[in-house]
């Protein structure tokens, strides 16, 4: 069990115990331990290389161990599956579909019937704001459209964890900002178990419940903090003391780490 | 538009220039009325229709035939693997097979009839088919495979809803280029053993000289595959359009 920000005793759905990938020689993940209860918003910081993409890449099913187990609900993991939804950084609309044949495409997966898929879909789109842009193909529309068009189609599948790979990270700052609202809004309106993978404090801080501070490689947890903000959240906490005093404290917890991944492939190179 | 029709015209004046000035004997180069002028002669008097008609059947039916059996053979190895690996190796030797030095053997094996015209162009078009399907198909972008197994996708329902709808367009592409190749191995096969098609015609008009309806011939086949490839291209478009997008 586990105390969530908000004070809610929720149980642990996603368990990583001793997780390794290795690469060949390297070591790109270290014996990781990591508990997420439901319904808890993980965000996880570490420097580029850190293993953090891989973390996330193997709950999803997409990459595999070397060693450790990851399980879902008491689950191994093994391959991936709809219970999973993930969000990339890159853009991974079907190009040859329109917005909302996108959004279908996990229902359709399942055999929901097509009037059902469409009610759906349309729902979901109005949430992330794309209600005029049904028909539209994703090469129409602008790079933060089309992520929240991968949000909905993630979300839509009603999956049991969102994974989420730096999904703003290919975004200009402005519209970002504007994405982690909405994210936000979502989440604190329908409940749901996320994984968040970034390298932006403020994004960390502002959307996460738990933050999570990766080493460089080897990658393993080095902090884990709660993050004190309530809900609902507003962009203007980002300067109020606990924000300020949590990202003091992760800037200088992901510099350490920084300097250290350069003075290892300094030495190495 | 009209540069690439400007060309058309600097060419036939270029032509008409070197026949009706007298610097290339008749017999050599016939001048562009001459070709008309025979032109008309063979498709009024010749029936030179029938041979145009069954050099298009011949083409359509043997590209028809490899197509249809190179697509389902390049998207599987595309999508798989080990498939790949069993078959890849022996249609990369044979494609670079020439398809024109099996017309003999072709002949003994299926005489001069069109079962041999097929066979020409089916192993022309085949095998290039093949690979270069199968290598468009394994080229589908890694993330939107990945993608789609997250949002629930088996392997079955990947090849059906990403792998064939993304490749799609491109494969429409090879098929429109290796049409063209095949109006070359038509040629070729028409031109060693047959008793009609444009080729046949061509051989024909070699034995009395008449250049003004070879060229005719050559035109026509030119004419044909530039319709056939505006067609294949105006389809393309239409069937695919969001690949149009951000060209």
């Amino acid at each position: 069990m586990m105390v969530t920000s908000k004070g809610a005793m929720l149980p642990t759905i996603l368990q990583i115990r001793g997780l390794e990938r290795r690469f060949g020689e390297v070591l790109a993940l270290q014996a990781t331990d990591l508990d997420v209860a439901e319904n808890d918003f993980i965000t996880i910081l570490g420097p580029s290389g850190c293993g953090k993409s891989t973390l996330l890449r193997i709950v999803a099913g997409l990459d595999t161990q070397t060693a450790g187990t990851a399980t879902l609900d008491g689950k191994r993991i093994a391959g991936p599956g709809a219970d999973r939804g993930m969000v990339f950084q890159s853009y991974t609309l079907f190009p040859w579909l329109t917005v909302l044949e996108n959004v279908c495409f996990g229902l359709r997966e399942r055999g929901m019937p097509h009037q059902q898929q469409l009610e759906v879909a349309h729902a979901f789109l109005a949430k992330v704001g794309l209600k005029g842009f049904a028909g539209h193909f994703p090469k129409q529309l602008s790079g933060g459209m089309q992520q929240r068009t991968a949000l909905a189609r993630a979300l839509a599948n009603e999956p049991r964890m969102l994974l989420m790979d730096e999904p703003f990270g290919a975004l200009d700052h402005q519209t970002r900002e504007l994405m982690q609202e909405l994210l936000q809004g979502i989440w604190e309106a329908q409940q749901k178990t996320v994984l968040f993978v970034t390298h932006d404090i403020d994004e960390a801080v502002f959307m996460g419940t738990r933050v999570v501070v990766m080493s460089a490689r080897p990658g393993r947890i080095k902090l884990d903090r709660v993050v004190p903000l309530a809900h609902p959240r507003h962009y203007a906490m980002k300067t109020t003391p606990e924000f300020t005093a949590l990202k003091a404290e992760l800037t200088e917890a992901v510099r350490t780490e920084v300097l250290e991944a350069q003075r290892v492939s300094e030495a190495s190179a | 538009m009209v540069l690439g029709i400007s060309f058309f015209v600097l060419f036939v004046a270029l032509w008409s220039a070197v026949t009706f000035g007298g610097f290339v004997p008749k017999i050599f180069l016939a001048d562009p009325l001459q070709m008309l002028n025979s032109g008309w002669v063979l498709l009024t008097q010749q029936d030179f229709g029938h041979d145009i008609f069954m050099t298009m059947w011949r083409v359509i039916g043997g590209f028809v035939i490899a197509a249809a059996l190179a697509l389902p053979l390049g998207v599987l190895m595309g999508a798989y693997k080990p498939i790949e690996a069993f078959f890849e190796p022996f249609v990369s030797f044979a494609r670079y097979l020439p398809a024109s030095a099996f017309i003999p053997l072709l002949i003994l094996w299926a005489g001069i009839g069109e079962a041999q015209k097929l066979s020409v162009i089916f192993i022309g078009c085949f095998f290039q088919l093949v690979l270069m399907i199968a290598v468009t198909v394994g080229n589908t972008r890694r993330d939107l495979v990945e993608a789609a197994y997250t949002l629930g996708s088996s392997d079955s329902s990947l090849v059906r809803r990403v792998l064939i709808p993304g490749a799609a367009p491109e494969i429409a592409e090879t098929l429109r280029m290796v049409l063209g190749w095949a109006w070359t191995y038509v040629i070729v096969a028409e031109l060693i053993g047959a008793s009609s098609g444009i080729g046949h015609m061509i051989t024909d008009s070699q034995a009395l000289l008449a250049t003004d309806q070879i060229i005719f011939g050559i035109i026509v086949i030119g004419l044909i595959g530039l319709i056939s490839d505006l067609l294949f291209k105006w389809g393309n478009r239409k069937l695919f359009p969001w690949a149009q997008l951000g060209r």
